[in-house]
Protein backbone atom coordinates (compact mmCIF):
# COMPACT_ATOMS: atom_id res chain seq x y z
CA UNK A 1 0.00 0.00 0.00
CA UNK A 2 3.03 2.22 -0.10
CA UNK A 3 2.29 3.78 -3.50
CA UNK A 4 -1.02 5.10 -2.21
CA UNK A 5 0.56 6.92 0.68
CA UNK A 6 3.12 8.43 -1.66
CA UNK A 7 0.39 9.45 -4.07
CA UNK A 8 -1.69 11.10 -1.41
CA UNK A 9 1.33 12.95 -0.16
CA UNK A 10 2.33 14.09 -3.61
CA UNK A 11 -1.12 15.17 -4.65
CA UNK A 12 -1.55 17.11 -1.44
CA UNK A 13 1.74 18.85 -2.13
CA UNK A 14 1.20 19.61 -5.77
CA UNK A 15 -2.54 19.99 -6.10
CA UNK A 16 -2.67 23.69 -5.31
CA UNK A 17 0.33 24.69 -7.37
CA UNK A 18 -0.81 22.81 -10.50
CA UNK A 19 -4.28 24.21 -10.14
CA UNK A 20 -3.42 27.85 -9.74
CA UNK A 21 -0.26 28.28 -11.77
CA UNK A 22 -0.73 26.24 -14.90
CA UNK A 23 -4.42 25.66 -15.43
CA UNK A 24 -6.63 27.80 -17.60
CA UNK A 25 -10.31 27.61 -16.90
CA UNK A 26 -13.20 27.05 -19.22
CA UNK A 27 -16.81 26.32 -18.40
CA UNK A 28 -17.04 22.50 -18.19
CA UNK A 29 -20.28 22.66 -20.18
CA UNK A 30 -18.33 24.24 -23.06
CA UNK A 31 -15.93 21.30 -23.13
CA UNK A 32 -18.80 18.78 -23.08
CA UNK A 33 -20.57 20.57 -25.94
CA UNK A 34 -17.37 20.71 -27.99
CA UNK A 35 -16.82 16.97 -27.54
CA UNK A 36 -20.40 16.21 -28.50
CA UNK A 37 -20.06 18.25 -31.68
CA UNK A 38 -16.63 16.85 -32.57
CA UNK A 39 -18.00 13.29 -32.47
CA UNK A 40 -21.54 13.95 -33.66
CA UNK A 41 -21.28 11.30 -36.37
CA UNK A 42 -20.74 8.61 -33.74
CA UNK A 43 -23.40 5.87 -33.68
CA UNK A 44 -25.85 5.79 -30.73
CA UNK A 45 -24.12 2.87 -29.01
CA UNK A 46 -20.88 4.91 -28.91
CA UNK A 47 -22.41 7.92 -27.14
CA UNK A 48 -21.46 6.60 -23.70
CA UNK A 49 -17.80 6.82 -24.71
CA UNK A 50 -18.12 10.59 -24.86
CA UNK A 51 -19.31 11.01 -21.30
CA UNK A 52 -16.88 10.76 -18.37
CA UNK A 53 -18.27 9.32 -15.13
CA UNK A 54 -17.81 11.09 -11.76
CA UNK A 55 -14.43 9.50 -11.20
CA UNK A 56 -13.02 10.52 -14.58
CA UNK A 57 -14.40 14.05 -14.20
CA UNK A 58 -12.69 14.44 -10.84
CA UNK A 59 -9.44 12.98 -12.18
CA UNK A 60 -9.45 15.21 -15.28
CA UNK A 61 -10.41 18.24 -13.22
CA UNK A 62 -7.36 17.85 -11.00
CA UNK A 63 -4.98 16.67 -13.75
CA UNK A 64 -5.00 13.28 -12.00
CA UNK A 65 -3.83 14.74 -8.70
CA UNK A 66 -6.91 14.44 -6.48
CA UNK A 67 -6.89 15.89 -2.99
CA UNK A 68 -6.49 13.39 -0.14
CA UNK A 69 -10.25 13.45 0.49
CA UNK A 70 -11.10 12.98 -3.19
CA UNK A 71 -8.55 10.18 -3.42
CA UNK A 72 -10.30 8.24 -0.66
CA UNK A 73 -13.79 8.91 -2.05
CA UNK A 74 -12.81 7.75 -5.54
CA UNK A 75 -11.06 4.68 -4.17
CA UNK A 76 -14.15 3.63 -2.24
CA UNK A 77 -16.51 4.30 -5.13
CA UNK A 78 -14.40 2.29 -7.56
CA UNK A 79 -13.78 -0.58 -5.15
CA UNK A 80 -17.55 -1.09 -5.09
CA UNK A 81 -17.45 -1.63 -8.87
CA UNK A 82 -15.24 -4.73 -8.77
CA UNK A 83 -17.05 -7.97 -9.59
CA UNK A 84 -15.56 -11.34 -8.69
CA UNK A 85 -15.99 -14.78 -10.28
CA UNK A 86 -18.78 -16.85 -8.73
CA UNK A 87 -16.50 -19.73 -7.81
CA UNK A 88 -13.96 -17.44 -6.14
CA UNK A 89 -11.11 -18.77 -8.30
CA UNK A 90 -8.90 -15.89 -9.44
CA UNK A 91 -6.06 -17.69 -11.22
CA UNK A 92 -6.44 -18.68 -14.87
CA UNK A 93 -3.98 -19.75 -17.56
CA UNK A 94 -0.81 -17.65 -17.82
CA UNK A 95 -0.24 -18.71 -21.45
CA UNK A 96 -3.53 -17.15 -22.48
CA UNK A 97 -2.65 -14.20 -20.25
CA UNK A 98 0.59 -13.62 -22.16
CA UNK A 99 -1.30 -13.49 -25.48
CA UNK A 100 -3.75 -10.99 -23.98
CA UNK A 101 -0.90 -8.87 -22.63
CA UNK A 102 0.58 -8.71 -26.14
CA UNK A 103 -2.66 -7.92 -27.96
CA UNK A 104 -3.75 -4.31 -28.43
CA UNK A 105 -6.73 -5.37 -30.48
CA UNK A 106 -10.20 -4.11 -29.78
CA UNK A 107 -12.64 -1.22 -29.48
CA UNK A 108 -10.99 1.15 -31.99
CA UNK A 109 -13.42 2.29 -34.67
CA UNK A 110 -11.60 0.09 -37.19
CA UNK A 111 -12.08 -3.00 -34.99
CA UNK A 112 -15.78 -3.53 -35.85
CA UNK A 113 -17.20 -6.06 -36.41
CA UNK A 114 -14.72 -7.69 -34.02
CA UNK A 115 -12.34 -10.18 -35.64
CA UNK A 116 -10.60 -11.10 -32.37
CA UNK A 117 -11.28 -10.90 -28.65
CA UNK A 118 -10.22 -7.63 -26.99
CA UNK A 119 -6.62 -7.56 -25.77
CA UNK A 120 -5.21 -6.03 -22.59
CA UNK A 121 -2.24 -4.39 -24.32
CA UNK A 122 -0.34 -4.50 -21.03
CA UNK A 123 3.01 -4.30 -22.85
CA UNK A 124 2.03 -0.87 -24.16
CA UNK A 125 2.69 0.45 -20.67
CA UNK A 126 4.54 -2.25 -18.68
CA UNK A 127 7.60 -4.45 -18.84
CA UNK A 128 6.39 -7.96 -17.96
CA UNK A 129 8.85 -10.60 -19.18
CA UNK A 130 12.50 -10.67 -20.22
CA UNK A 131 11.79 -12.05 -23.68
CA UNK A 132 9.57 -9.16 -24.76
CA UNK A 133 11.79 -6.11 -25.22
CA UNK A 134 9.13 -3.97 -26.91
CA UNK A 135 7.40 -2.56 -23.85
CA UNK A 136 6.28 0.90 -22.76
CA UNK A 137 7.03 2.83 -19.60
CA UNK A 138 3.80 4.62 -18.68
CA UNK A 139 3.31 2.06 -15.89
CA UNK A 140 5.91 0.46 -13.58
CA UNK A 141 7.85 -2.66 -14.58
CA UNK A 142 6.01 -5.82 -13.52
CA UNK A 143 8.98 -8.13 -14.03
CA UNK A 144 9.09 -10.74 -11.24
CA UNK A 145 5.78 -9.43 -9.85
CA UNK A 146 4.47 -12.67 -8.31
CA UNK A 147 7.88 -13.75 -7.13
CA UNK A 148 8.31 -10.51 -5.22
CA UNK A 149 4.83 -10.57 -3.63
CA UNK A 150 4.20 -14.26 -3.06
CA UNK A 151 0.99 -16.01 -4.04
CA UNK A 152 -1.04 -15.50 -0.87
CA UNK A 153 -4.80 -15.20 -1.51
CA UNK A 154 -4.56 -11.51 -0.52
CA UNK A 155 -1.81 -10.80 -3.08
CA UNK A 156 -3.74 -12.62 -5.81
CA UNK A 157 -6.92 -10.73 -4.96
CA UNK A 158 -5.07 -7.43 -5.09
CA UNK A 159 -3.81 -8.09 -8.63
CA UNK A 160 -7.26 -9.15 -9.77
CA UNK A 161 -8.69 -5.90 -8.39
CA UNK A 162 -5.88 -3.85 -9.95
CA UNK A 163 -6.66 -5.17 -13.42
CA UNK A 164 -10.42 -5.04 -12.91
CA UNK A 165 -10.35 -1.48 -11.59
CA UNK A 166 -7.01 0.20 -10.82
CA UNK A 167 -8.71 3.18 -9.13
CA UNK A 168 -9.90 0.86 -6.36
CA UNK A 169 -6.38 1.08 -4.93
CA UNK A 170 -4.84 4.05 -6.75
CA UNK A 171 -7.40 6.80 -7.45
CA UNK A 172 -6.82 8.53 -10.81
CA UNK A 173 -4.48 5.79 -11.99
CA UNK A 174 -3.65 6.19 -15.69
CA UNK A 175 -4.41 2.51 -16.22
CA UNK A 176 -7.73 1.55 -17.88
CA UNK A 177 -10.49 -0.04 -15.76
CA UNK A 178 -10.46 -3.23 -17.79
CA UNK A 179 -13.19 -5.04 -15.85
CA UNK A 180 -15.49 -2.20 -14.86
CA UNK A 181 -15.40 -0.78 -18.41
CA UNK A 182 -16.08 -4.23 -19.89
CA UNK A 183 -12.90 -4.29 -21.97
CA UNK A 184 -11.88 -7.69 -20.59
CA UNK A 185 -14.05 -10.53 -19.30
CA UNK A 186 -13.64 -12.09 -15.86
CA UNK A 187 -12.06 -15.16 -17.52
CA UNK A 188 -9.52 -12.98 -19.36
CA UNK A 189 -8.75 -11.10 -16.16
CA UNK A 190 -8.02 -14.41 -14.41
CA UNK A 191 -5.59 -15.35 -17.18
CA UNK A 192 -3.76 -12.06 -16.66
CA UNK A 193 -3.66 -12.61 -12.90
CA UNK A 194 -2.00 -15.96 -13.65
CA UNK A 195 0.50 -14.28 -15.96
CA UNK A 196 1.60 -12.05 -13.09
CA UNK A 197 1.32 -14.50 -10.18
CA UNK A 198 1.88 -18.07 -11.42
CA UNK A 199 5.41 -19.21 -10.47
CA UNK A 200 5.60 -20.96 -13.88
CA UNK A 201 4.87 -17.72 -15.79
CA UNK A 202 7.76 -16.05 -17.65
CA UNK A 203 7.02 -12.93 -15.58
CA UNK A 204 8.47 -14.79 -12.59
CA UNK A 205 11.35 -16.59 -14.32
CA UNK B 1 16.09 14.29 -59.57
CA UNK B 2 13.07 12.12 -58.89
CA UNK B 3 15.08 8.95 -59.35
CA UNK B 4 17.66 10.17 -56.89
CA UNK B 5 14.96 11.13 -54.45
CA UNK B 6 13.38 7.73 -54.90
CA UNK B 7 16.66 5.91 -54.37
CA UNK B 8 17.48 7.74 -51.15
CA UNK B 9 13.99 7.14 -49.90
CA UNK B 10 14.13 3.44 -50.71
CA UNK B 11 17.40 3.21 -48.78
CA UNK B 12 15.81 4.83 -45.75
CA UNK B 13 12.74 2.59 -45.84
CA UNK B 14 15.01 -0.43 -46.14
CA UNK B 15 16.99 0.76 -43.13
CA UNK B 16 13.83 1.14 -41.08
CA UNK B 17 12.41 -2.15 -42.29
CA UNK B 18 15.63 -3.85 -41.32
CA UNK B 19 15.16 -2.59 -37.79
CA UNK B 20 11.62 -3.92 -37.83
CA UNK B 21 12.45 -7.44 -38.94
CA UNK B 22 15.43 -7.81 -36.69
CA UNK B 23 13.51 -6.45 -33.70
CA UNK B 24 12.39 -9.76 -32.21
CA UNK B 25 15.85 -11.24 -32.53
CA UNK B 26 17.60 -8.47 -30.69
CA UNK B 27 18.43 -9.23 -27.14
CA UNK B 28 18.86 -5.74 -25.82
CA UNK B 29 16.20 -3.09 -25.91
CA UNK B 30 18.75 -0.31 -25.90
CA UNK B 31 20.37 -1.80 -28.98
CA UNK B 32 17.06 -1.89 -30.77
CA UNK B 33 16.14 1.67 -29.94
CA UNK B 34 19.51 2.88 -31.08
CA UNK B 35 19.11 1.02 -34.38
CA UNK B 36 15.78 2.68 -35.14
CA UNK B 37 17.08 6.05 -34.09
CA UNK B 38 20.20 5.51 -36.15
CA UNK B 39 18.13 4.68 -39.22
CA UNK B 40 16.05 7.84 -38.82
CA UNK B 41 19.19 9.86 -38.11
CA UNK B 42 20.77 8.38 -41.24
CA UNK B 43 17.73 9.46 -43.19
CA UNK B 44 17.87 12.95 -41.68
CA UNK B 45 21.51 13.18 -42.69
CA UNK B 46 20.65 12.19 -46.25
CA UNK B 47 18.02 14.92 -46.22
CA UNK B 48 20.59 17.45 -45.11
CA UNK B 49 22.91 16.41 -47.94
CA UNK B 50 20.03 16.57 -50.36
CA UNK B 51 16.99 18.38 -48.99
CA UNK B 52 15.07 17.48 -52.13
CA UNK B 53 14.97 13.82 -51.12
CA UNK B 54 12.15 14.50 -48.63
CA UNK B 55 9.09 12.81 -50.22
CA UNK B 56 6.86 15.35 -48.45
CA UNK B 57 8.16 17.96 -50.86
CA UNK B 58 6.20 16.28 -53.64
CA UNK B 59 3.06 17.28 -51.74
CA UNK B 60 4.44 20.77 -51.18
CA UNK B 61 4.72 21.12 -54.96
CA UNK B 62 1.29 19.56 -55.43
CA UNK B 63 -0.18 21.93 -52.86
CA UNK B 64 1.32 24.99 -54.54
CA UNK B 65 -0.23 24.01 -57.85
CA UNK B 66 -3.60 23.23 -56.25
CA UNK B 67 -3.66 26.62 -54.51
CA UNK B 68 -3.24 28.47 -57.80
CA UNK B 69 -5.50 26.28 -59.95
CA UNK B 70 -9.12 27.33 -60.56
CA UNK B 71 -11.19 24.55 -58.99
CA UNK B 72 -14.59 23.71 -57.52
CA UNK B 73 -18.10 24.59 -58.72
CA UNK B 74 -17.10 28.27 -58.93
CA UNK B 75 -13.91 27.43 -60.82
CA UNK B 76 -11.67 29.89 -58.99
CA UNK B 77 -8.28 29.47 -57.36
CA UNK B 78 -7.58 29.93 -53.65
CA UNK B 79 -5.44 32.98 -54.31
CA UNK B 80 -8.02 35.27 -52.67
CA UNK B 81 -8.08 33.15 -49.50
CA UNK B 82 -7.18 35.16 -46.39
CA UNK B 83 -5.03 33.10 -44.02
CA UNK B 84 -4.84 35.95 -41.54
CA UNK B 85 -2.31 38.23 -43.17
CA UNK B 86 -4.61 39.42 -45.98
CA UNK B 87 -6.00 37.75 -49.13
CA UNK B 88 -3.42 35.64 -50.93
CA UNK B 89 -0.64 36.31 -48.40
CA UNK B 90 0.91 32.93 -47.71
CA UNK B 91 4.46 33.50 -46.56
CA UNK B 92 4.73 33.16 -42.78
CA UNK B 93 0.95 32.89 -42.34
CA UNK B 94 1.20 29.45 -40.74
CA UNK B 95 3.29 30.82 -37.85
CA UNK B 96 0.30 32.93 -36.76
CA UNK B 97 -2.35 30.20 -36.80
CA UNK B 98 -4.69 29.23 -35.22
CA UNK B 99 -6.27 32.70 -34.97
CA UNK B 100 -9.64 34.39 -34.81
CA UNK B 101 -11.24 35.21 -38.17
CA UNK B 102 -13.94 37.88 -38.05
CA UNK B 103 -15.59 36.73 -41.29
CA UNK B 104 -16.25 33.28 -39.81
CA UNK B 105 -16.51 34.56 -36.22
CA UNK B 106 -14.40 31.69 -34.98
CA UNK B 107 -10.86 30.56 -34.29
CA UNK B 108 -9.43 28.43 -37.10
CA UNK B 109 -6.29 26.39 -37.63
CA UNK B 110 -4.70 26.21 -41.07
CA UNK B 111 -6.71 23.22 -42.29
CA UNK B 112 -10.04 24.53 -41.02
CA UNK B 113 -9.32 27.87 -42.68
CA UNK B 114 -8.53 26.15 -45.97
CA UNK B 115 -11.77 24.21 -45.69
CA UNK B 116 -13.60 27.50 -45.17
CA UNK B 117 -11.96 29.07 -48.24
CA UNK B 118 -12.69 26.01 -50.37
CA UNK B 119 -16.33 26.21 -49.32
CA UNK B 120 -16.84 29.98 -49.54
CA UNK B 121 -14.56 30.87 -52.46
CA UNK B 122 -14.58 27.75 -54.59
CA UNK B 123 -18.05 26.48 -53.71
CA UNK B 124 -16.98 23.02 -52.56
CA UNK B 125 -19.40 21.14 -50.32
CA UNK B 126 -18.01 21.03 -46.77
CA UNK B 127 -19.75 17.76 -45.96
CA UNK B 128 -18.13 16.04 -48.96
CA UNK B 129 -14.65 17.15 -47.94
CA UNK B 130 -14.90 16.20 -44.28
CA UNK B 131 -16.43 12.80 -44.99
CA UNK B 132 -13.07 11.15 -45.64
CA UNK B 133 -10.52 13.88 -44.99
CA UNK B 134 -7.46 11.71 -44.34
CA UNK B 135 -5.55 9.30 -46.57
CA UNK B 136 -5.32 5.57 -45.83
CA UNK B 137 -1.87 4.02 -45.36
CA UNK B 138 0.18 4.33 -48.55
CA UNK B 139 -2.25 6.84 -50.10
CA UNK B 140 -1.04 10.40 -50.69
CA UNK B 141 -2.34 13.18 -48.45
CA UNK B 142 -5.64 14.58 -49.71
CA UNK B 143 -5.75 17.84 -51.68
CA UNK B 144 -6.54 20.07 -48.71
CA UNK B 145 -3.68 18.44 -46.81
CA UNK B 146 -1.27 19.01 -49.70
CA UNK B 147 -2.18 22.70 -49.78
CA UNK B 148 -1.70 22.88 -46.00
CA UNK B 149 1.71 21.26 -46.39
CA UNK B 150 2.77 23.88 -48.93
CA UNK B 151 1.55 26.74 -46.74
CA UNK B 152 3.31 25.38 -43.63
CA UNK B 153 6.47 24.97 -45.73
CA UNK B 154 6.19 28.63 -46.72
CA UNK B 155 6.64 29.52 -43.03
CA UNK B 156 9.80 27.47 -42.58
CA UNK B 157 12.34 29.23 -40.41
CA UNK B 158 9.63 31.37 -38.79
CA UNK B 159 8.69 30.83 -35.14
CA UNK B 160 5.19 30.17 -33.82
CA UNK B 161 3.54 33.39 -32.71
CA UNK B 162 -0.19 32.69 -32.79
CA UNK B 163 -2.14 35.77 -31.70
CA UNK B 164 -3.84 35.58 -28.29
CA UNK B 165 -5.41 38.99 -27.76
CA UNK B 166 -8.92 38.11 -28.90
CA UNK B 167 -11.14 36.59 -26.18
CA UNK B 168 -12.02 33.70 -28.50
CA UNK B 169 -8.33 32.96 -29.00
CA UNK B 170 -7.85 32.84 -25.25
CA UNK B 171 -10.91 30.66 -24.91
CA UNK B 172 -9.68 28.26 -27.59
CA UNK B 173 -6.41 27.67 -25.72
CA UNK B 174 -8.25 27.14 -22.43
CA UNK B 175 -10.74 24.79 -24.07
CA UNK B 176 -7.83 22.95 -25.68
CA UNK B 177 -6.21 22.42 -22.31
CA UNK B 178 -9.46 21.12 -20.81
CA UNK B 179 -9.83 18.69 -23.70
CA UNK B 180 -6.17 17.67 -23.48
CA UNK B 181 -6.75 16.62 -19.88
CA UNK B 182 -10.27 15.24 -20.35
CA UNK B 183 -10.59 11.50 -19.82
CA UNK B 184 -13.37 9.39 -21.33
CA UNK B 185 -14.01 6.31 -23.43
CA UNK B 186 -13.65 2.62 -22.53
CA UNK B 187 -9.92 3.01 -21.82
CA UNK B 188 -10.34 6.14 -19.64
CA UNK B 189 -7.69 7.88 -21.74
CA UNK B 190 -6.91 11.56 -22.10
CA UNK B 191 -4.09 13.11 -24.13
CA UNK B 192 -2.32 13.43 -20.79
CA UNK B 193 -2.27 9.62 -20.43
CA UNK B 194 0.43 9.52 -23.08
CA UNK B 195 1.82 13.05 -23.36
CA UNK B 196 2.02 14.45 -19.82
CA UNK B 197 5.45 13.29 -18.71
CA UNK B 198 8.87 13.48 -20.30
CA UNK B 199 10.79 10.35 -21.32
CA UNK B 200 7.84 7.93 -21.52
CA UNK B 201 7.14 5.49 -24.31
CA UNK B 202 4.28 3.27 -25.45
CA UNK B 203 5.79 -0.04 -26.57
CA UNK B 204 8.97 1.38 -28.18
CA UNK B 205 7.49 4.64 -29.44
CA UNK B 206 8.72 7.72 -27.67
CA UNK B 207 5.96 10.00 -26.39
CA UNK B 208 6.63 13.73 -26.42
CA UNK B 209 5.62 15.65 -23.28
CA UNK B 210 3.39 18.03 -25.19
CA UNK B 211 2.29 20.06 -22.15
CA UNK B 212 5.89 21.21 -21.76
CA UNK B 213 6.93 24.18 -23.94
CA UNK B 214 10.40 22.75 -24.35
CA UNK B 215 9.18 19.52 -25.96
CA UNK B 216 6.22 21.08 -27.77
CA UNK B 217 8.56 23.60 -29.46
CA UNK B 218 10.62 20.71 -30.80
CA UNK B 219 7.81 18.76 -32.48
CA UNK B 220 4.73 20.88 -33.23
CA UNK B 221 6.45 22.91 -35.98
CA UNK B 222 7.31 19.67 -37.78
CA UNK B 223 3.68 19.12 -38.88
CA UNK B 224 2.40 18.42 -41.50
CA UNK B 225 5.05 15.70 -41.50
CA UNK B 226 6.07 12.86 -43.79
CA UNK B 227 5.52 9.60 -41.91
CA UNK B 228 7.80 6.82 -43.05
CA UNK B 229 5.64 4.09 -41.45
CA UNK B 230 2.53 5.06 -43.42
CA UNK B 231 4.44 6.54 -46.41
CA UNK B 232 2.45 9.73 -46.64
CA UNK B 233 2.22 13.23 -45.31
CA UNK B 234 0.09 13.40 -42.20
CA UNK B 235 -1.42 16.74 -41.16
CA UNK B 236 -2.04 17.87 -37.57
CA UNK B 237 -5.80 17.25 -37.93
CA UNK B 238 -4.95 13.72 -39.04
CA UNK B 239 -2.50 13.26 -36.15
CA UNK B 240 -5.23 14.11 -33.63
CA UNK B 241 -7.75 11.88 -35.42
CA UNK B 242 -5.25 9.05 -35.08
CA UNK B 243 -4.61 9.69 -31.38
CA UNK B 244 -8.38 9.63 -30.73
CA UNK B 245 -8.50 6.33 -32.63
CA UNK B 246 -5.94 4.92 -30.20
CA UNK B 247 -8.03 6.34 -27.35
CA UNK B 248 -10.98 4.19 -28.54
CA UNK B 249 -12.99 7.30 -29.22
CA UNK B 250 -15.15 7.80 -32.33
CA UNK B 251 -13.87 9.52 -35.47
CA UNK B 252 -12.85 13.10 -34.73
CA UNK B 253 -14.65 15.47 -37.07
CA UNK B 254 -12.30 17.40 -39.31
CA UNK B 255 -12.34 21.08 -38.44
CA UNK B 256 -14.47 20.60 -35.33
CA UNK B 257 -14.14 23.20 -32.59
CA UNK B 258 -12.50 20.58 -30.33
CA UNK B 259 -9.83 19.79 -32.93
CA UNK B 260 -9.04 23.48 -33.43
CA UNK B 261 -8.93 24.09 -29.67
CA UNK B 262 -6.47 21.23 -29.17
CA UNK B 263 -4.26 22.64 -31.93
CA UNK B 264 -4.53 26.14 -30.39
CA UNK B 265 -3.39 24.66 -27.07
CA UNK B 266 -0.48 22.75 -28.65
CA UNK B 267 0.68 25.77 -30.68
CA UNK B 268 0.39 27.94 -27.57
CA UNK B 269 2.72 25.51 -25.77
CA UNK B 270 5.02 25.57 -28.81
CA UNK B 271 5.08 29.38 -28.93
CA UNK B 272 8.50 30.50 -30.18
CA UNK B 273 9.27 27.09 -31.68
CA UNK B 274 10.64 26.99 -35.20
CA UNK B 275 8.61 25.71 -38.15
CA UNK B 276 10.38 22.98 -40.14
CA UNK B 277 7.51 21.38 -42.08
CA UNK B 278 7.22 18.85 -43.57
CA UNK B 279 9.59 17.00 -41.23
CA UNK B 280 10.25 13.27 -41.35
CA UNK B 281 8.60 11.08 -38.70
CA UNK B 282 9.03 7.38 -38.03
C1 LIG C 1 -2.23 3.11 -20.30
C2 LIG C 1 -1.26 2.50 -19.47
C3 LIG C 1 -1.48 1.15 -18.83
C4 LIG C 1 -1.96 -0.02 -19.37
C5 LIG C 1 -2.45 -0.27 -20.78
C6 LIG C 1 -1.89 -1.00 -18.32
N1 LIG C 1 -1.40 -0.42 -17.18
FE1 LIG C 1 -1.05 -1.37 -15.41
N2 LIG C 1 -0.47 0.40 -14.57
C7 LIG C 1 -0.36 1.59 -15.22
C8 LIG C 1 0.05 2.62 -14.28
C9 LIG C 1 0.28 4.09 -14.61
C10 LIG C 1 0.20 2.00 -13.03
C11 LIG C 1 0.61 2.66 -11.68
C12 LIG C 1 -0.58 3.20 -10.98
C13 LIG C 1 -1.45 2.16 -10.37
O1 LIG C 1 -0.97 1.34 -9.56
O2 LIG C 1 -2.63 2.10 -10.70
C14 LIG C 1 -0.14 0.59 -13.25
C15 LIG C 1 -0.10 -0.38 -12.26
C16 LIG C 1 -0.28 -1.73 -12.47
C17 LIG C 1 -0.13 -2.75 -11.45
C18 LIG C 1 0.29 -2.49 -10.00
C19 LIG C 1 1.76 -2.28 -9.92
C20 LIG C 1 2.27 -2.15 -8.50
O3 LIG C 1 3.17 -1.36 -8.30
O4 LIG C 1 1.77 -2.86 -7.62
C21 LIG C 1 -0.41 -3.95 -12.04
C22 LIG C 1 -0.37 -5.32 -11.38
C23 LIG C 1 -0.74 -3.67 -13.42
N3 LIG C 1 -0.65 -2.32 -13.64
C24 LIG C 1 -1.10 -4.65 -14.37
C25 LIG C 1 -1.52 -4.37 -15.65
C26 LIG C 1 -2.01 -5.37 -16.58
C27 LIG C 1 -2.10 -6.86 -16.30
C28 LIG C 1 -2.37 -4.72 -17.73
C29 LIG C 1 -3.01 -5.25 -18.97
C30 LIG C 1 -4.25 -5.92 -18.85
C31 LIG C 1 -2.07 -3.31 -17.52
N4 LIG C 1 -1.56 -3.15 -16.27
C32 LIG C 1 -2.27 -2.33 -18.47
C33 LIG C 1 -0.62 1.82 -16.57
C34 LIG C 1 -1.13 0.89 -17.45
C1 LIG D 1 -2.67 5.83 -26.03
C2 LIG D 1 -1.61 6.76 -26.22
C3 LIG D 1 -1.90 8.14 -26.76
C4 LIG D 1 -2.89 9.02 -26.43
C5 LIG D 1 -3.96 8.85 -25.38
C6 LIG D 1 -2.68 10.20 -27.25
N1 LIG D 1 -1.59 10.03 -28.05
FE1 LIG D 1 -0.71 11.45 -29.24
N2 LIG D 1 0.70 10.11 -29.80
C7 LIG D 1 0.79 8.80 -29.36
C8 LIG D 1 1.86 8.13 -30.05
C9 LIG D 1 2.27 6.66 -29.87
C10 LIG D 1 2.46 9.10 -30.90
C11 LIG D 1 3.65 8.91 -31.82
C12 LIG D 1 3.18 8.18 -33.02
C13 LIG D 1 4.29 7.84 -33.96
O1 LIG D 1 5.47 7.96 -33.62
O2 LIG D 1 3.95 7.43 -35.05
C14 LIG D 1 1.70 10.33 -30.71
C15 LIG D 1 1.98 11.52 -31.36
C16 LIG D 1 1.32 12.71 -31.13
C17 LIG D 1 1.70 13.99 -31.71
C18 LIG D 1 2.92 14.23 -32.59
C19 LIG D 1 4.11 14.37 -31.70
C20 LIG D 1 5.44 14.38 -32.43
O3 LIG D 1 6.35 13.68 -31.98
O4 LIG D 1 5.60 15.08 -33.41
C21 LIG D 1 0.81 14.91 -31.26
C22 LIG D 1 0.81 16.39 -31.58
C23 LIG D 1 -0.15 14.21 -30.42
N3 LIG D 1 0.20 12.88 -30.36
C24 LIG D 1 -1.22 14.80 -29.78
C25 LIG D 1 -2.15 14.11 -29.01
C26 LIG D 1 -3.38 14.69 -28.50
C27 LIG D 1 -3.81 16.13 -28.69
C28 LIG D 1 -4.04 13.70 -27.84
C29 LIG D 1 -5.41 13.72 -27.23
C30 LIG D 1 -6.50 14.12 -28.07
C31 LIG D 1 -3.21 12.52 -27.88
N4 LIG D 1 -2.09 12.80 -28.63
C32 LIG D 1 -3.50 11.32 -27.24
C33 LIG D 1 0.00 8.20 -28.41
C34 LIG D 1 -1.10 8.78 -27.80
Amino acid sequence: MKPILVAVGLSALFATSTLSADRLTVDPARAEAAIKAAFRAAPPDWQSRLIPDDTLSECSGTDNSPSAAQFEAIRKREAAKVAYPDDGKLLGDWKKGERLAQSGYGMRFTDYPPRNPNGGNCYACHQLTRHEVSYGTIGPSLLGYGKARGTTPEAVKEVYEKIYNPHATFACSLMPRFGTNKVLTVEQTKDLVALLMDPASPVNE
Amino acid sequence: MLTRRGALFAAAVAALAWCGTSASERSSLRGQETDTERAIEHYRQMLKDDPWSNPGLLDVDRGETLWATPRGPKNVSLEACDLGKGPGKVEGAFAELPRYFADADQVMDLETRLLWCMEKLQGFNRADIIKRPHPGGGQPVKELGAIATWIAHQANGARFAAPSAHPKEKEAVALGQALFERRSGPFDFACTTCHAEPGKRIRLQGLPHLASPEEARKVIGEWPAYRVSSTHVMTMQHRLYDCYWQMRMPELEFGSEASVALIAYLVNKADGGEITAPAIKR
